[in-house]
């Protein structure tokens, strides 16, 4: 393995290091832990969305898995957050790899898998909502127990250099993946199945292994949601805005590719903030602006933002040439 | 667990009536659909929308009935100009684009809702609310009556627009064959920015059929988008009648498991028959084999 193809994110960790250390108001710091948490589920989504071309509309599903196991299993069965975090991880891989399976394996493609996925996720959260072991429309407590036995902490620091170091983690296996035959099978998969078909790959598992590392991404996102907010209820856990945030996050940044989802991310957050600032108080504004965007983004930027920045660069060395 | 049969008897009127309302929602969905092949993720932001209308109508004085026509008229104008001017343009003609710029206006719509009305529910108060009709083993409550004729109506005037029509035969030439349909002289785009006029206008009949049962909030789109995806799906992706008969089914079933199993696990029942249509027949019941 060489280090070359990696150097681009270790510059880029080491820029929001560098953010991250500057980080003195607590609110400055909530931003950022909950725009990292988002991107990470981008980068889950990623994977299936944009390198697979398998849109999902229903992230929350994986999301909502991992934070509710990782909840559940401290708050009622008393299991250290250690185990408990790594199991929320295998239990979103097995939520993917069961939806993946019954929604491949009938084939289901655009419209249709955006559409079981988006019902998955709802089954999920209505399930979520009622069910007592998940503390019904409660919610799920985890004690207050700051240590780091029990992964809290007492201050927003160390959430800061945990969620950096899963994003650098996110960063890295997307640039692993995409480097790896896998990742050009996948790409295949995306451009045109049955061509993919005829050349001897087996779309249904690369799809199936995409979903199961996509789902796991993502719950280890649900999980971090819970370990640092230590509550989770189904409207969070399950609902639609993190399906939509983790998809928006890597259109808006650049579908299948490696930044795309960290860019699209804190874009979109500062936008948000930016939208808030403007807009006032006024609830709605700035959901409205995000909305707007998407389109945007849509419409002018098959590439994202970051495509956008390199096309402008590309344009500006062309004129300095 | 049993209930007595004149129980289960009204479950089961109470839920074709309703489930009337949820074909009128559904129909506009499957027509753009078949003919766009696009799922229009703001549909139930502009059944919001259409709501909020008819509602600020009834606060300046008109009944909802009576601004039902104009209001279709006027979301008709609207449906036209979002295809025409929006998702056309943005979406450079491919599928999975029209999905985000369709949930792109969701959001867009949704929140402006939220922004101008606050989130709080409304209902409104018309002097009919209240009255009820005996049918000797069930009272029906006269607007839910009304809500069921008037989508009955509309569901045939949409069916005999798309097959006696010129207008109707363009559409379902365009949906069959695109360029086929260019070729002849029929104008694509003109064609999708009429459906998706169409679609509103349904949506706008509905909202004011669904004002005088029903409260109104920025979010209520969202309880019956995924109701109507389902009737698109059981009844078979772009076929007209097959989301009348898909939504009059989905609403006894609503209404039947609401009665068994209570509400909140009474919306499950609608999304186990969606993904279970989804994985073994999706076509629908009633649609082509693909």
């Amino acid at each position: 393995m060489t280090i070359r193809p990696y150097l681009s994110i270790l510059v880029a960790v080491a820029i929001l290091a560098l953010a991250v250390s500057l980080a003195r108001s607590n609110t400055f710091a909530n931003a950022i832990v909950t725009a990292m948490i988002v991107a990470i589920a981008g980068y889950g989504w990623n994977l299936l969305g944009g390198y697979a071309g398998q849109f999902s509309f229903g992230h929350a599903a994986f999301f909502g898995a991992g934070a509710y196991v990782d909840a559940v299993l401290q708050a009622r069965y008393g299991v250290n957050a250690y185990p408990a975090f790594a199991l929320a991880v295998l239990a979103g891989a097995g939520v993917g790899g069961a939806i993946g399976y019954l929604s491949f394996r009938a084939g289901l493609r655009g419209s249709y898998f955006a559409l079981i996925t988006l019902a998955f996720a709802e089954v999920m959260r209505i399930i979520a909502n009622a069910a007592p072991i998940a503390g019904g429309a409660a919610g799920t407590l985890i004690r207050l127990d700051p240590s780091l036995t029990h992964f809290q902490f007492q201050s927003r620091l160390p959430y800061l250099w945990i969620a950096l170091a899963f994003v650098a983690f996110a960063m890295a296996l997307t640039r692993w993946v995409e480097r790896r035959r896998f990742g050009a099978y996948l790409v295949a998969v995306r451009e045109n199945e049955a061509a993919a078909r005829a050349l001897g790959v087996d779309a249904l598992a690369v799809k199936l292994r995409a979903i199961l590392v996509s789902a796991a991404l993502t719950a280890l996102a649900g999980a971090l949601y819970a370990q640092y907010f230590l509550f989770v209820d189904a409207s969070i856990a399950f609902g639609p805005w993190i399906s939509i945030e983790a998809l928006m996050g890597p259109i808006v940044g650049g579908l299948g590719t490696v930044f795309g989802p960290l860019v699209g991310a804190l874009a979109l957050h500062f936008l948000g903030e930016f939208a808030r600032a403007v807009a006032g108080r006024i609830p709605g504004v700035d959901l409205a602006l995000f909305g707007a965007l998407l389109i945007l983004a849509v419409a002018l930027a098959r590439d994202g933002v970051q495509g956008v920045a390199i096309g402008l660069a590309r344009k500006w060395r062309a004129r300095g040439a | 667990m049993l209930a007595p049969p004149d129980i289960v008897a009204a479950a089961i009127v109470n839920g074709l009536m309703t489930g009337a309302v949820y074909a009128l929602v559904a129909v506009g969905l499957t027509l753009v659909y078949g003919v766009l092949h696009i799922i229009n993720f703001a549909h139930g932001a502009i059944l919001g929308a259409a709501m909020f209308a008819a509602y600020v109508a009834y606060r300046a004085g008109v009944d909802p009935y009576l601004a039902m026509g104009p209001l279709a008229a006027a979301f008709f104008a609207l449906g036209y100009g979002v295809q025409r001017l929006i998702i056309g343009p943005a979406s450079h003609g491919e599928d999975r684009n029209v999905l985000l710029v369709t949930l792109g206006l969701s959001i867009v719509i949704e929140n402006l809702l939220l922004a101008v009305f606050s989130s709080d529910t409304r209902t409104i108060d018309v002097p009919y609310g209240f009255s009820t009709l005996d049918l000797g083993f069930v009272l029906l409550a006269l607007p839910k009556m009304v809500a069921f004729g008037v989508s009955c109506v509309v569901g045939a005037a949409l069916w005999a627009l798309l097959t006696a029509t010129d207008t109707g035969k363009a559409i379902r030439a365009v949906a069959k064959e695109r360029m086929g349909a260019t070729l002849v002289g029929i104008d694509p785009p003109r064609v999708f920015a009429v459906t998706f006029g169409i679609s509103a206008a349904c949506l706008a009949v509905a909202a004011c059929l669904l004002l005088p049962i029903y409260y109104v909030n920025p979010r209520v789109g969202e309880a019956y988008v995924l109701v109507a995806f389902t009737i698109v799906v059981l009844g078979g992706m772009g076929s007209i009648p097959g989301a009348m008969i898909g939504g009059l089914l989905i609403g006894v079933v609503e209404s039947l498991s609401g009665l068994f199993f209570g509400d909140s696990l009474g919306q499950l029942g609608i999304y186990l028959i969606f993904i279970l249509v989804l994985l073994l027949r999706p076509t629908g019941l009633f649609g082509a084999a693909a």
